[in-house]
């Protein structure tokens, strides 16, 4: 156990620049791909084809080359992204926006038609009749996927330490790599670190989906 | 003696879901203060042409104007002239998450963007005036049919709509409480809204009617005042569906 007492700040700190990267990209996707759902459903068909493809595309790309791609192949068009966490940071959310747009376009899709007829029919606007309407009475259905996509974001964090940003996964290897003999352990303990943040998520889950219950 | 002048007009409206075809050139005209009730059999497009009213439907070819103006196409326009024609659905489709009163409310401050305090006592009027206000602050689950429907009426009014369409607000409910909506109904049109209905209720057309209109087939069959088309429909196909109806 010395292993963990000695390096703690190690893994600390790389602790936090996962959680940091969770966060941050969590919160980008989150708008942007409530963004890409409410154009998928828009009236206007150019939206409507935009979301679809950059949903489709960034889906079904492996986040690895999201990342190559940002940090090898952007530049060679004139975008110089901002190096190490901040790709990072983008890369994430750009990937994880395409899952979002889809939990939250199911939870819209969960929300009897006439909801919106009914909105439409007094006069609000699109954006009102989302916003106020069909939004918040998808949030309850969209909840458990989000949680989920959130978790799977936490993980998928550890796709930066390929990518020169030392989060918890690069902590973990440089530890394993110092102390060989003791490399197994060095890297259970990067897994334990993640389930401080994953385990506590699906918790969350299951406390706002009651919340969120009995509110209707 | 001046006709009041068209309130709503239809001229050559037609309409296709896929191969069928659910509106065959349809020129209807209704004018100010006009309760219009359309009835016919299941999918003879009376509902198609009630929702096309506000565009709820879209129409291929002809031409709708609601107090003059033309249809505008998706965007503030259209949501400008919705707020002007009030809509009351078969199965309620009161705002799930939002309470009665907030039901009603919500047209008020976001569309026509009155202040919280008026709009809240203008919606207890209302509420007041079909009978539910002792339920303001419930949400619609907790409610029964018929209320949850007048409910749907006073947030309909509450936008103080120049034309108000129904459509078959009374056939999800239990039958006994289709009365306390088609007396909310016939209060509406003694005092001179402008109503097109879409219903099964024969009584309500013979009480409440200046004009029974009668499709089948996606086509306006027959066209007469109350009192004419029940006792001598012209077409076969109007007095086949009223024997079949009024016989019970």
């Amino acid at each position: 156990m010395d292993l963990f007492a000695d390096n703690l700040p190690a893994y600390l700190s790389g602790f936090v620049v996962t959680l940091q990267l969770t966060a941050l990209s969590g919160a980008f996707a989150l708008v942007w791909g409530t963004v890409l759902a409410a154009m998928r459903v828009s009236p206007v068909a150019t939206l409507r084809g935009i979301a679809v493809t950059y949903v489709e595309l960034l889906r079904n790309t492996p986040l690895t080359l999201v990342f190559f791609f940002l940090v090898f192949v952007a530049p060679q068009f004139g975008v110089l992204p901002p190096l190490g966490f901040w790709t990072a940071v983008i890369a994430l959310s750009a990937y994880t926006s395409a899952f979002v747009a889809e939990a939250v376009r199911s939870g819209i899709n969960a929300v009897p038609l006439g909801q919106a007829e009914a909105a439409r029919a007094i006069g609000l606007t699109f954006g009102q009749t989302l916003g106020l309407v069909v939004l918040p009475q998808a949030v309850r259905s969209v909840i458990p996927p989000l949680i989920n996509v959130l978790i799977a974001l936490t993980k998928n964090t550890s796709v930066a330490a390929g990518f020169a940003v030392v989060e918890l996964l690069a902590a973990g290897r440089r530890i394993a790599l110092a102390n060989p003999s003791e490399a197994m352990l060095a890297l259970a303990g990067v897994g334990v670190f993640y389930l401080i943040i994953t385990i506590p998520a699906g918790l969350l889950a299951g406390v706002l989906e009651r919340k969120v219950a009995f509110a209707r | 003696m001046a006709q009041p002048e068209p309130l709503v007009v239809l001229d050559h409206v037609d309409k296709h879901f896929g191969a069928l075809h659910v509106l065959k050139d349809v020129s209807l005209t209704v004018r100010r203060g006009e309760v219009v009730v359309v009835i016919g059999p299941s999918g003879s497009g009376k509902s198609t042409l009630c929702r096309t009213i506000n565009r709820l439907e879209t129409i291929e070819s002809g031409t709708i104007t609601v107090d003059g103006q033309p249809l505008p196409a998706e965007g503030k326009g259209l949501a400008k002239l919705r707020a002007d024609v009030g809509m009351v659905f078969q199965s309620f489709n009161l705002f799930a998450h939002r309470t009665v009163l907030q039901n009603v409310t919500l047209g008020l401050r976001k569309v026509r963007k009155i202040g919280a305090g008026e709009a809240e006592e203008r919606a207890m009027a209302l509420l007041e005036r079909v009978g539910v206000a002792s339920q303001a602050d419930k949400l619609p689950a907790q409610l029964s049919g018929g209320q949850q429907q007048r409910v749907a009426i006073a947030r309909a009014l509450a936008m103080e709509p120049k034309v108000m369409l129904f459509d078959e607000p009374t056939s999800a409910l239990d039958p006994e409480m289709i009365n306390e909506v088609l007396d909310v109904m016939t209060a509406l049109a003694a005092e001179g809204m402008t109503m097109v209905v879409v219903t099964h209720e024969m009584g309500f057309a013979r009480r409440a009617a200046d004009r029974v209109v009668f499709m089948d087939g996606g086509a306006i069959v027959e066209e007469a005042d109350p009192e004419t088309f029940f006792t001598a429909p012209k077409s076969e196909r109007a007095r086949d569906f009223l024997s079949k109806i009024l016989t019970h």
